[in-house]
């Protein structure tokens, strides 16, 4: 129905336009207002959509937390697999919404929905993988294909025949993510040394000893935003450090009180001067 | 002009400080002596960028554009002052880092390094120290802590001997005293554990 509004506004503009120019002034506000309503539309589904996958996002989290926890593992990543999946056909949304747009114009809209999914695909590999992610695996999951029908929503969603959808995270939605990740990885750190898991924290440590040099790498020459999110690595690595430090001092004393309860059931004694880990 | 000398002189800081973050990893500490050996090579890159910096501005207006260098050239300060310790346990002097760096110790030689700018340099040295303190007992390394300790306790009684005035230099200084506290703490953990001074019959792998 818009377009066809614009038509006829259209030919009255340029039979306007002919007589008088306040005619004018107020046809072509008259488009002004059109032009920047559709945007605003736009804008608002997006945001909309951006708060969807940050929820899902955060939800397959708190799922993936649980993960410390869980004797099947498998099960746990397969439900927070599908989980992401879900998030991922709202991002096909967002992708159709921005289909002949300048991705940077409506940045602003979803960049936090992106950065959370950022967040939690890379947490679910690290979990599977231990390693993390690139980019580029991140946008290779992104391209959805296209039943071509009708978009009522957008005027100005013209059928351009593209079967194959792609959505671009940018570089810095992926660095902010990733450092995102990095309060997650000390968050399930904490939590595993408080399921008496030993291995984990250390591995997590130099993991996250990894990105934080990856990071100051960059330092400040990256957005601004990044070099805020160095500041809270700092302190989520202190965390982790001070757990792994904590864990080979008392290390060494816990043979006797608590890991001899862990492993009461196969031996007797353990000898004192023998540490952990 | 200055700050185009400046951004890649930041850059080589970051690379210097890259290879230097692996000391913390627990197989960086067998290698410590190669990291060493690669900072000092970007060392080099650092003095050639200084060198062009300096031909940048006339020599008497130093602090005209101090500003525009301090950061770097603290942060470069505190990195020579890590590969000192790192190499010897010992502090650096100023004229050591002025060396390293390629530049002056007074102001009429040319391009210096101001007093306030080398003691901040030290002071983030101190932190760094204190991280590796707490990394050193994760890695199985239980002597080093102590040897830190000893450190950066003359360190602070150094500071103690100055007379700060309410600027950038005393926040920072007054950030040692934790860092102070952070080792210590690390210190009795491991004395009250018999850890400190056997280091061969504790826990190692």
């Amino acid at each position: 129905p818009c377009t066809q509004r614009k038509d006829i506004l259209h030919k009255d503009a340029s039979a306007v336009m002919t007589n008088t120019v306040v005619g004018g002034i107020m046809v072509s506000y008259d488009f002004f207002q059109q032009e920047l309503d559709t945007r605003h539309d736009k804008y608002e589904r997006l945001v909309k959509i951006s708060r969807d996958v940050t929820i899902e996002s955060k939800r397959t989290i708190f799922l993936l937390h649980r993960v410390t926890s869980v004797q099947d593992t498998e099960d746990l990543l397969n439900e927070a697999e599908a989980k992401l999946d879900g998030v991922r056909q709202k991002i096909g949304q967002i992708a159709e919404e921005l289909r002949g747009e300048d991705i940077y114009q409506f940045h602003r809209a979803f960049t936090p929905g992106i950065q959370e999914y950022v967040e939690a695909a890379s947490f679910l590999h690290y979990i599977r993988h231990r390693s993390l992610i690139s980019l580029e695996e991140i946008n290779a999951r992104l391209v959805f294909m296209r039943t071509e029908k009708a978009d009522p929503r957008g005027p100005e969603a013209l059928p351009l025949g593209a079967q194959v959808l792609t959505f671009q995270v940018t570089p810095s939605d992926y660095l902010l993510g990733v450092a995102d990740l990095t309060g997650e990885l000390m968050r399930m750190c904490i939590s595993s040394v408080g399921n008496g898991d030993i291995d984990t924290p250390f591995q997590l440590s130099q993991f996250l000893r990894q990105i934080h040099d990856g990071f100051s790498y960059i330092g400040n020459t990256g957005p601004y935003e990044v070099s805020k999110k160095l500041h809270t690595l700092r302190q989520s690595l202190g965390k982790v450090e001070d757990a792994c430090y904590a864990l080979r001092v008392r290390g060494s004393e816990i043979p006797k009180h608590m890991l001899a309860d862990v492993f009461s059931s196969r031996t007797t004694i353990i000898d004192p001067e023998e540490g952990v880990v | 002009d200055i700050r185009k000398v400046v951004q890649v002189l930041e850059q080589t800081a970051r690379e210097v400080l890259t290879v230097l973050q692996s000391v913390h990893q627990p197989s960086g500490f067998k290698e410590i002596p190669g990291k060493c050996a690669k900072a000092r090579e970007l060392f080099c890159t650092v003095r050639t960028q200084m060198a062009e910096l300096k031909t940048k501005f006339p020599v008497e207006q130093y602090y005209r554009f101090h500003e525009h260098w301090r950061f770097v050239l603290q942060r470069l300060a505190f990195l020579s002052a890590f590969v000192v310790y790192l190499e010897s346990e010992a502090l650096v002097t100023r004229e050591e880092v002025v060396q390293i760096l390629g530049i002056e110790v007074v102001r009429e030689k040319g391009f210096h390094l101001d007093v306030e700018d080398y003691l901040a340099g030290v002071l983030i040295m101190a932190s760094e120290l204190a991280r590796l303190a707490v990394n050193s007992v994760t890695a199985g390394d239980y002597s080093r802590p102590i040897r830190i300790s000893n450190f950066i306790n003359e360190l602070d009684s150094g500071f103690r001997l100055l007379n700060l005035k309410n600027d950038p230099l005393r926040k920072r200084y007054d950030g040692l005293k934790y860092d102070v506290k952070k080792i210590e703490e690390v210190v009795y953990d491991l004395s009250i554990r018999g850890l400190a001074k056997e280091p061969e019959s504790g826990g190692d792998k």
